[in-house]
């Protein structure tokens, strides 16, 4: 398959451009929002609460708190990355160009998940001015982070392209990510839920994205970690192969 | 006659639920010809742009640029193919600098700042070059879309209503730049509302409707074949009929009697010359006349006549 690098490289640069010149809502919005969690249930009620499978209830709940920003950021900003092209008329100028899926991927995808990690690294530095936490698999949790914020990425992308209104490119983080990560065991352990609600709460998928982080961090999960990567990547698998679909037929971007 | 630079056979564009915007349209293009599209609104102008663009997908035809089939080898006849849209679409947060160097890379060129120094230079906006888009006047930001079409240095170039919004004399002035990109070897296809536009700058004209092209030609046979002169003159005194003097004339009584009108000639003076005579012919025949008045057909109005025609029939 013909990669053009230039013109992915050309994209990226510029959405890296964009997140830069509104860092106040792109980072340090949501990195004082996550400081907030942490000061509140991290230290404050954090430290009146019991360990959750040996680890301090400030330290269980970070990554939890770190999915929670990382799949709402690399969705909203792959999704508006592509969505305000198609919005202000700019997006002939990438259809009219000598570029693919693969390209367009690379560029936008890529910029959404590098502002993720770049997110997400300062979540993690600024954690240790509230929470005493070490990550017992660094490499795994970097692996897994980025799997997350890739998939995530190309979700946001897809949303982009199917959203007609601002209001529909807000509808998804808003009220069914959020909602669905403070439900899959941000703050709590799903196997302390009580029946029915433990195996209730391993029907939202999210639940096994915060236990593949958490086991990265501490070693404790409540699903194996294979499944939560399993699912991650086929996620991912399932997104690419939406958005190549969407290509081929134009979907939304061609008339 | 050289190969054409672009061949569109048989394009056909039908939107769901929408009518036919563009009704099995042939055209072949030139290369270093300035092509002059010509049509009211929602004659499928933009359609066929964006369909040569990878902006509209096609219902049926084939369109060939550069000798390659744009449906399977897009990739290399895009990089070749240049577009400044109708809207003024861009991020208007971007510095100049900045949106043509990314328009540069998009497709796939490598970064040039001399190059992209020269296109500035060349479109009087290099001192603007550090200023965002958004803070330049509306011709400023439609040269600017110009710029952003020409960094990655295409050699067939589509201009849709270039200078639409734009005053006289920036009018003038992109017909200038569009001038130069001509001497440079592009190739340029633009739509327009402006016939006076066309009639300055395009080698051949197309004129179509309703998504089916009318005519094709070279302006100027187009003027020759449709063109013509009217003269109208105002006698002295009132005519009840032709007199044998004028019956070789294509001359007409005004409605009063005193005024004789001539319609004819073809567009490229052979109206003028035949008016002499006709005003010889007049003294001749001791017709005596206090005025005339000429008027060569314009574009404009081949324009409207050949689009009232078509309604009428």
């Amino acid at each position: 398959m013909y990669f053009n690098a230039r013109s992915a490289l050309a994209i990226y640069r510029r959405e890296m451009a964009r997140a830069f010149r509104t860092a106040f809502q792109s980072i340090l919005s949501p990195v004082l929002t996550t400081s907030l969690y942490f000061v509140v249930f991290g230290s404050v009620i954090g430290a009146r609460m019991e360990p959750i499978g040996g680890v301090p209830y400030g330290a269980f709940i970070i990554p939890g708190l770190l999915m929670l920003t990382l799949l709402g950021e690399t969705t909203s900003n792959a999704s508006f990355g592509i969505y305000m092209p198609r919005f202000t008329g700019t997006i002939y100028e990438l259809l009219s160009a000598p570029v693919g899926v693969a390209e367009t991927l690379a560029g936008f995808v890529g910029a959404a998940a590098t502002k993720g990690l770049i997110l997400a690294a300062i979540i993690l530095g600024t954690a240790t001015f509230f929470v005493d936490y070490e990550i017992k698999y660094p490499l795994l949790a970097a692996f897994y982070i980025m799997l997350v914020a890739a998939s995530f990425a190309l979700f946001g992308f897809i949303l982009g392209i199917w959203a007609d209104s601002f209001e529909k490119l807000g509808i998804i983080p808003m009220l069914i990510l959020t909602p669905l990560t403070f439900l899959g065991g941000t703050f709590y352990s799903i196997r302390e839920l009580p029946a029915p609600w433990d195996a209730v709460a391993l029907a939202n998928p999210i639940a096994f994205l915060v236990s593949g982080l958490r086991y990265s961090f501490y070693g404790v999960s409540d699903v194996p970690i294979g499944v939560s990567l399993g699912l991650t990547i086929g996620f991912l698998a399932l997104c690419t192969l939406v958005i190549a679909v969407i290509f081929r037929t134009g979907w939304r971007l061609r008339e | 006659m050289s190969e054409p630079i672009l061949s569109i056979r048989g394009l056909t564009k039908t939107y769901k639920n929408g009518p036919r915007a563009l009704d099995s349209v042939d055209l072949d293009i030139r290369p270093g010809e300035i092509f002059a599209l010509l049509g009211p609104n929602g004659a499928g102008k933009t359609t066929l742009i964006g369909a040569v663009c990878g902006l509209v997908r096609p219902t049926g035809g084939t369109i060939t640029a550069f000798g390659q089939d744009l449906s399977r080898d897009w990739r290399k006849a895009r990089a070749r193919i240049g577009l400044v849209p109708q809207e003024l679409a861009t991020d208007m947060f971007e510095t100049v600098w900045r949106a043509i160097a990314y328009s540069q890379g998009l497709f796939g060129r490598p970064y040039d700042p001399a190059r992209l120094e020269e296109i500035l230079r060349s479109l009087s906006l290099w001192d603007k070059k550090d200023a965002q888009i958004r803070a330049l006047s509306g011709g400023m930001k439609r040269r600017v879309l110009i710029a952003k079409a020409l960094a990655h240095e295409p050699e067939l170039l589509f201009l849709d209503e270039p200078t639409a919004g734009v005053d006289v004399e920036l009018r003038k002035d992109m017909w200038q730049q569009i001038a130069a990109l001509k001497e440079r070897g592009v190739t340029i296809i633009l739509t327009t509302h402006y016939i006076e536009e066309a009639e300055e700058m395009a080698d051949r004209v197309g004129i179509i409707r309703g998504g089916r092209i009318l005519m094709v030609d070279e302006k100027r046979a187009m003027m020759e074949r449709l063109g013509t002169t009217e003269a109208v003159i105002t006698l002295a005194a009132p005519l009840a009929a032709i007199p044998p003097a004028l019956a070789g004339f294509p001359v007409e009584i005004g409605a009063d009697g005193m005024q004789l009108i001539y319609r004819g000639g073809n567009g490229q003076g052979g109206g003028r010359a035949q008016v002499a005579q006709l005003t010889q012919a007049l003294t001749r025949a001791d017709i005596a006349y206090t005025s005339l008045d000429i008027h060569d057909s314009s574009l404009e109005d081949i324009f409207v006549g050949l689009l009232g025609e078509k309604e009428a029939a």
